[in-house]
């Protein structure tokens, strides 16, 4: 019926253009779907994009939070868009996420009640560690044995699970916690509690963290060499053997920086907002980071904007939960579509359709 | 011009007071809760929201109530109850036990909101604590379920290894063994309060393991289903399943939060609400109800669970009475003796004839 040719001239603007489209379209479809759930879509929409920002009673609270919820998706998607450029397809970054809040709290606990200035960093860097370590899996049996990747990261997001349920249960228990799931808490335990730097906001260090890699992964992949054999990888794995890369050496790189970004994320999350490890301590940070890295093209700077856009609407759409009784799948929906109009866009960008005659 | 002035500034004043006053009426007095999955499960969220909807019932244009479903344990719950507080509300029942520290953070943020935890143990001066006496109702289950059972195997979906979950299993197992000696207990735990997959796929295992009832703490009518199309009996929980499974159905044991949640919003209304309060009523309080009985139950049996629920209820009769041994053969309860609040609380042993572990 239809046939997809791709086009010879990609227009850049347009490229650009995809994130904008996609989430006007959104507002727009959104807004229908709101409309007949009942729910003023003009109130639902302004409710999400610009009350967390601009409401008198809310924003004070809502800006910092949409930071911290978008600090742990920019850290992951960071990390996942230089695999994704070098084809190299993470899919299980939520387990690294939670492997790296286990090793790091497990380190802390198991010095508590030990207070030192060293706990804190170290703590950090084996948080880091295990989100890498459980990266290496994929990436040692893609090497090795040419496993598909894609399957073996996101099954190890369940293998990584049972462990997080394991923990809760068993190992990093709280004592103290009348036998109920869950560790300690790890903002009670000073030298491991990742505290907010600016008083009453909430925001921690993660954030900051966030920002500066923002700026690194911009150096790294558009003022180094590093770069441009990542993406001379993705787009002719023979060009980039020619010139002498060791296609090898790429995939273990990829997939160490977006395990360790995933790792650091968890750690910050668990000492910092959530606390402690618990069996539903992971809410999915990793597969929406996939949404974000798209939604911000895979450039560091689009995918800083594309995790504000995705945290104002899990923060705004908490709002017109309450405030307008929409149910939750409907803001679920809602973030659904943003992907799926940009890829949707994305086609019409990279192909003509042609109506296919019969013969 | 001058006294037209006036006229319509006084009229503009009036109107305004009106319009302010009016909204004022409305937003009186605000309750907001948060349910850990949606109120369409038909079991723990949909009770809560029934008792939600019995506070707009009996207050009317004086309160209004807002909700959150699907609220995950974690940093969210604090964010949004936070933006709850923010919106005005003057009361947050937060409806699960994993909300235990969020509560407490947005508790101590927020001192002039009152904050009802139900199933915690920590408790603020802005926080009371609320949770039923679940384990009263599996005394009348298991008694059902162990005169019910052909095939002396009885099934137990569990949700997480908590002490309220343990409770349930020891006390219907001991009912259960009360009722019939050669009765055995398979429980299953599946880690999650809602999955109705995972529920099923817990269901149909047990029956393959030859259990022909089964008994839950798990929130969804999945059970109820799989259990109808494979001919054996359930227990409705946390609210009436027989919808879904019309032959399986024997009883449930129903939450009865309205009663509660009403008391609670009118003592906030009328400042005698009392922070750092532990509720924890069962069958005679109303908190804990047993549903009709299905046809399928022989009278005598019948009988019998009516006196047990009955003898609960005015206390004659406790769920938990020596001589009871731990799994491993220690003694626990001596003859006569009953099991204290601080035991129950914190109850994470099997009492003997349970086979397999908790998990650790």
């Amino acid at each position: 019926m239809f046939k997809l040719i791709p086009r010879e001239n990609v227009s850049p603007v347009l490229s650009l253009l995809g994130p904008l489209f996609s989430v006007g379209l959104t507002m727009i479809v959104g807004g229908i779907l709101f409309y007949f759930l009942g729910v003023d879509p003009f109130a639902a929409i302004k409710m999400i994009f610009w009350d967390p920002l601009m409401s008198e009673t809310f924003s004070t609270y809502s800006i910092p939070q949409i930071f911290i919820k978008g600090a742990p998706l920019i850290l992951i998607a960071l990390g996942l868009s230089v695999g994704f450029k070098a084809n190299v397809w993470n899919i299980g970054a939520e387990g690294q996420y939670i492997m790296g809040a286990i090793f790091g709290a497990s380190f802390a606990l198991s010095l508590y009640p030990l207070e030192s200035i060293v706990i804190f960093p170290a703590m950090i860097l084996i948080g880091v560690i295990g989100g890498c370590l459980w990266s290496m899996i994929p990436a040692f049996l893609k090497v090795k044995f040419q496993v598909n990747e894609i399957l073996v990261s996101l099954m190890l997001v369940y293998v990584a699970e049972q462990i997080l349920a394991l923990a809760s249960l068993g190992f990093l228990r709280n004592p103290d916690g009348a036998g109920f799931p869950g560790s300690r808490n790890l903002n009670q335990y000073t030298s491991a509690s990742n505290a907010e730097i600016i008083a009453g906001t909430g925001i921690h260090l993660g954030v900051l963290l966030s920002l500066l890699m923002v700026i690194f992964f911009y150096v790294l992949l558009f003022r180094h060499s590093l770069g441009f054999k990542i993406k001379l990888l993705g787009n002719s794995p023979k060009a980039s053997g020619f010139s002498g890369d060791n296609p090898n050496k790429l995939i273990f790189l990829c997939l160490t920086l977006s395990g360790s970004l995933a790792g650091l994320a968890g750690i910050m999350e668990v000492a910092g907002p959530a606390g402690q490890i618990n069996i539903d301590f992971n809410v999915g940070y990793g597969f929406t980071a996939i949404i974000v890295a798209f939604l911000g093209r895979l450039n560091p700077i689009g995918i800083f904007f594309a995790g504000i856009v995705m945290a104002l609407t899990y923060v705004g759409g908490e709002l017109t939960q309450f405030m307008l009784n929409l149910p939750a799948a409907a803001i679920q929906v809602f973030q659904g579509m943003l992907l799926f109009f940009l890829l949707s866009f994305d086609l019409f960008v990279h192909y003509k359709i042609k109506l296919k005659g019969n013969k | 011009m001058r006294q037209f002035m006036k006229y319509f500034s006084a009229s503009f004043l009036f109107i305004s007071m009106v319009i302010t006053s009016s909204i004022a009426i409305a937003a009186d007095y605000k309750v907001g809760f948060i349910y850990i999955g949606p109120p369409g499960d038909h079991g723990w969220n949909y009770q809560h929201d029934v008792g939600r909807k019995a506070v707009d019932e009996a207050f009317g244009d004086k309160v209004e109530t807002v909700f959150q479903e699907n609220v995950p344990e974690s940093a969210d719950a604090e964010r949004v109850m936070t933006q709850m507080a923010l919106s005005g509300a003057d009361m947050i029942f937060a409806t699960s036990f994993g909300y235990m520290e969020p509560v407490l953070n947005v508790a101590k943020k927020f001192p002039k909101v009152k904050f009802e935890h139900a199933t915690g143990y920590m408790t603020a001066d802005n926080v009371s604590t609320y949770s039923a006496r679940f384990y009263e109702g599996r005394t009348v289950a298991g008694h059902i379920a162990g005169k019910m059972t052909k095939s002396n195997t009885i099934g137990y979906v569990a949700s997480y290894p908590i002490p309220e979950v343990v409770r349930g299993i020891n006390s219907a197992y001991l009912a259960a063994k009360k009722a019939n000696p050669n009765v055995e207990f398979k429980v299953i735990w599946i880690f999650t309060w809602y999955d109705p997959a995972k529920e099923a796929d817990a269901a149909k295992t047990l029956i393959s393991q030859g259990a022909d009832v089964i008994l839950q703490h798990v929130d969804s009518s999945a059970i109820m289903t799989v259990a109808e199309e494979a001919g054996v009996y359930a227990f409705g929980q946390a609210s009436d399943m027989s919808a879904f499974g019309p032959n399986a159905h024997l009883t449930a044991i129903i939450n009865g939060w309205a009663p509660y949640y009403v008391k609670k919003v009118k003592q906030g209304m009328d400042g005698t609400w009392k922070g750092a309060e532990q509720t924890f009523d069962g069958i005679g309080a109303g908190m804990v109800i047993i549903g009709p009985l299905s046809d399928k139950i022989p009278d005598s049996v019948k009988k019998e669970a009516m006196e047990i629920r009955d003898g609960i209820a005015s206390g004659t009769l406790h769920s938990f009475t020596g001589p009871i041994n731990k799994q491993d053969g220690s003694p626990w309860l001596k003859a006569g003796e009953t099991a204290d609040m601080g035991t129950l609380l914190g109850m994470n042993f099997y009492v003997e004839g349970i086979e397999g572990d908790i998990p650790q």
